[in-house]
């Protein structure tokens, strides 16, 4: 995926129950995570979050992720998608 | 025994979590007109997420696609069917070319991953006069199709009718879908009432279709799924009456006759069928057990 042009991209919303997550180009890969359960599942979170990043080849940039109590399978869809369009032309379908 | 479809905002978390808890025969995830059109990426990728993540149980899952004339017709089947959804809905069923083709895709991408081929089964979401006229057509043109379901909202907008309560504008089309259903050995499932915080309303216009043959009910409200349980929920009486039935049929066949007298009345095939569907019903109710059931009078 790094081979193409990363551009600036989100995916999700901050209401309850849902994850923000926002994409910016970076020359180093930078995780931002805010989350009201940060100290019981922040670890958890990150596992996830680097799985993705990881399956997507992704090696900068920087993933924020605003988190409202979302489920691990919420953040992982929530964060591919944002991964997807910071790689595609267009945002949607 | 499906009685109740729910739909399920595919975009939605919070819904999609939800539904592991709601008491729905059948979940359908939205990814059509409850999604923006510059959300269906997400939507795509969070229905496929839920079902790969979440234990809904014995709860039937269903997707609800887009219109098979969008570019991402392939992408949506490709991320539900391989994230395990055993059925897919196909809004605006127009014609059997319309589900053919969608067979076609099923057994491309069935094929492609590994998958049964024929697992994935469709309903036809007829809400259209075209879809009303060839209605047959479409139930028939694939062995996956396993149930024909009626859009009223769409189908009055296309007729040039107001939507009622009552909803005598939809008598023609919904006996119409149900001969085709019934006609073609599949499952025949109603309209959604739309007024999410009428129960009562919801429950007559539900024992409205259950009277006319229909197997199930569309619900856009998880306030609507006990009102639609009662109306396919059997009398006790009706239940008492089924069980007699079939103990006299099974009377009647060791003793070699394929009628036999109960209650003053004759008792034959179609009415140990009548009694069989009562029973199902009572069984999806959770009126009595099988241990009840098979116990001696």
């Amino acid at each position: 995926m790094n081979s193409k042009q990363m551009k600036r991209a989100r995916a999700g919303t901050l209401e309850s129950g849902d994850v923000l997550v926002t994409i910016e180009p970076a020359d180093s890969l930078e995780i931002k995570l805010h989350s009201p359960v940060i100290n019981q599942f922040g670890d958890a979170i990150m596992r996830s979050v680097r799985e993705v990043i990881d399956s997507f080849g992704v090696t900068s940039g920087t993933i924020s992720l605003e988190d409202q109590g979302a489920l691990d399978c919420t953040i992982r869809a929530r964060l591919a998608t944002a991964i997807r369009r910071s790689f595609e032309d267009e945002e949607g379908a | 025994m499906k009685r109740s479809y729910l739909f399920l905002p595919g975009n939605q978390p919070t819904m999609l979590q939800n539904g592991a808890v709601l008491p729905a025969d059948v979940l359908i995830f939205d990814l059509e007109d409850s999604v923006a059109p510059a959300e269906k990426d997400a939507a795509r990728e969070l229905v496929s997420s839920a079902l790969r993540s979440i234990d809904y149980g014995r709860r039937g899952l269903a997707v609800r696609i887009n219109d098979i004339e969008k570019p991402y017709i392939k992408k949506d089947l490709e991320a539900v069917v391989t994230a395990g959804a055993r059925s897919v809905m196909v809004p605006k069923v127009n014609s059997a070319r319309t589900l053919h083709h969608v067979a076609v895709m099923l057994d491309l991408i069935e094929e492609e991953y590994g998958i049964e081929k024929g697992r994935t089964k469709v309903i036809a979401l007829i809400e259209t006069a075209l879809g009303i006229e060839m209605v047959f057509e479409a139930a028939t043109s694939t062995p996956r199709v396993e149930a024909l379901a009626l859009g009223g909202e769409d189908l009055c907008a296309d007729l040039g009718c107001p939507r009622t309560k009552e909803g005598t504008e939809l008598f023609y089309s919904r006996s119409r879908l149900l001969l085709a259903a019934r006609a073609a050995g599949v499952d025949a499932v109603d309209t959604p009432f739309t007024d999410a915080r009428d129960e009562e309303g919801c429950y007559a216009d539900t024992v409205y279709a259950r009277g006319l043959g229909f197997d199930g009910k569309l619900s856009i409200s998880p306030h609507h799924l006990r009102p639609i349980h009662r109306a396919f929920t059997p009398t006790e009486e009706a239940v008492a009456f089924a069980l007699e039935v079939v103990d006299a049929m099974e009377r009647a066949k060791r003793e070699g006759r394929g009628a036999v007298s109960l209650r003053g009345k004759m008792i034959d095939l179609p009415v140990l069928r009548q009694a069989e569907r009562t029973l199902e019903l009572a069984r999806a109710s959770g009126m009595f057990t099988a241990e009840m059931e098979g116990a001696p009078e």
